[in-house]
């Protein structure tokens, strides 16, 4: 490895790079190589960003398409973590339930969650119900797996101290297997919330009427640049924020549990 | 583990005896919900015979694989020697860091619309989308990996006066390799994803656009074939990897074993 460098360095190297994207970006656009209408500046779409908040655009403003979004969010990745990490806790404990479902769990993992459009659509329409499980897809598999993954690597101590005692199973799920696969649970679900909003974000592109991704999308048919580059500042500044609270959440946990290093 | 391979095999067959029951036998599930066994059959002759969506099967699942390789090819290209360069130099890391900080919360799926505006809809669009999304997991964790070599190596290479061309073709690709893989995995699930997303946006053929145009002409049988495609494609281009990993790190005994 190279030697090291000090903070400052870092962080006036950091701000140099940050200036050549910019400065190029900037440059690329004004410089008239690229047509403006293709390659709008960062400050254009800056200005674009803050007009959408007020005006609307594709039948709402920023704040309302995100909000839609967001619901949509909401009850995929809830309805995902509610079914999947309890069945992932079920599979660690049951080994029949195991050997039943992880065939067909293995099977389905290769489908891309955006495969799963088409039928989303067919049965749940375009409305709420087909991009909630378009979501539910993404976000369903790291629920399941990490539950499960949990569940199988709790210390097997605390699982035959529990049936010395004689723990009736349904104790031993809710007060052995469920608290010490919590941090497994947790990073899981951290994975799933990425997956399901990029999930969303595919299905919005395809099947909605509402939402940030649609928004994109009309920006995209009305061959506005900036609109999309909004969006996908957009999209991105949510997905951030989703990941820190997450990421928060996992921390203030690992910290409760002294299991940070 | 026979007796996981046999209840394995034992729950698909139910699985399979339920689908027909549901649809063919009893109608509980209408076909226009989900196809029955013989209609997904049909589907299946319909496309790889007559075709489909504008071509018939194989040209469909060859423009879809010709494209993932393409991008993919393309993400490790250009994304392992970056990420071994930032592994390599502080500075270079100090210096790319950030910008990655805010492409990186951006999905990949977010770049289609700007990926049609700019290159329309055909394979240069695809190819930028999947090269996008298989390029970040590649840089990361050729990073990562560089950055978990051991010390005592990298100083007996400096101690030994190696020069740099053997130094990065010796010590950092071999020792950053493990980790590579694991990228390059999480790249190629990540390069199917935005595929078939691109091509349900829009596209002349491929996997996609036959789901795209059974979506509309309301075909549950043909949903179902171009699923199983996907899937198995899926599969497929992993397993590819996963024997090419084997290969690349035969060397690397203990990690192969506790892989199984």
């Amino acid at each position: 490895m190279n030697r090291q460098i000090s903070l400052l360095q870092s962080i006036v190297l950091g701000f140099l790079g940050l200036a050549c994207f910019l400065g190029f970006w900037q440059g690329m656009s004004m410089s008239g190589l690229v047509s403006n209408i293709f390659l709008p500046s960062p400050l254009e779409v800056y200005e674009r960003f803050t007009t959408l908040i007020e005006r609307r655009f594709a039948g709402a403003t920023l704040p309302g398409h995100l909000a839609a979004s967001f619901m949509r969010f909401a009850y995929g990745f809830l309805l995902a973590a509610l079914i999947g990490i309890p069945l992932g806790l079920l599979m660690g404990w049951y080994q029949l339930l195991d050997e039943i479902v992880s065939p067909l769990f293995d099977a389905l993992r290769f489908v891309a969650p955006i495969a799963w459009v088409p039928f989303a659509a067919l049965w749940f329409g375009t409305g709420i119900g087909g991009p909630i499980m378009i979501i539910f897809a993404g976000a369903f598999p790291p629920c399941v797996i990490n539950a499960y993954r949990g569940a199988k690597f709790v210390d097997p101590r605390l699982i035959e101290a529990a049936n010395m005692l004689g723990t009736p199973s349904r104790r031993v799920i809710m007060e052995v297997l469920l608290p010490s696969s919590i941090p497994s649970i947790i990073s899981g679900l951290r994975v799933s919330a990425g997956l399901g909003w990029q999930s969303l974000v595919g299905a919005e592109l395809i099947v909605a009427s509402a939402g940030v991704g649609y928004m994109m999308v009309q920006g995209q048919a009305n061959i506005q640049t900036h609109t999309v580059m909004a969006g996908m500042v957009a999209i991105g500044l949510v997905g951030l924020a989703l990941d820190s609270a997450l990421r928060g959440a996992e921390r203030v946990i690992q910290k409760r549990r002294g299991l940070e290093q | 583990m026979p007796r996981r391979v046999s209840i394995g095999f034992a729950t698909i067959l139910v699985v399979c005896f339920l689908w027909l029951m549901a649809t063919t036998v009893l109608g509980l599930i209408p076909s226009g919900r989900f196809p029955s066994p013989a209609e997904t059959w049909s589907a299946l002759v319909h496309v790889s015979g007559r075709g489909y969506g504008g071509g018939d099967l194989a040209l469909h699942v060859y423009n879809s694989l010709r494209l993932v390789v393409m991008g993919f090819l393309f993400a490790i290209a250009t994304g392992v020697p970056l990420g071994l360069l930032m592994g390599w130099s502080r500075r270079a890391e100090a210096f790319i860091n950030p910008i990655f900080l805010i492409i990186r919360p951006i999905p990949p799926l977010a770049w289609i619309p700007l990926a049609i505006l700019w290159l329309g809809l055909g394979d240069a669009a695809k190819i930028m989308v999947i090269w996008f999304s298989a390029f970040v997991p590649s840089v990361i964790n050729t990073f990562a990996g560089v950055r978990n070599i051991d010390r005592p190596v990298l100083e007996a290479a400096y101690m030994l006066g190696m020069p740099k061309i053997r130094f990065v073709t010796e010590v950092l690709i071999p020792g950053a390799s493990p980790m590579i893989f694991t990228g390059l995995r999480l790249s190629l699930q990540a390069s199917w994803t935005t595929l078939v997303a691109a091509e349900l946006v829009g596209a002349f053929y491929g996997i996609g656009r036959v789901l795209n145009v059974a979506q509309q002409d309301l075909y549950p049988g043909m949903i179902l074939v171009g699923m199983v495609t996907v899937a198995i494609l899926g599969w497929g281009t992993t397993r590819v990897l996963g024997l090419a990993e084997a290969r690349a790190l035969r060397w690397n005994t203990a990690a192969l074993a506790a892989k199984g």
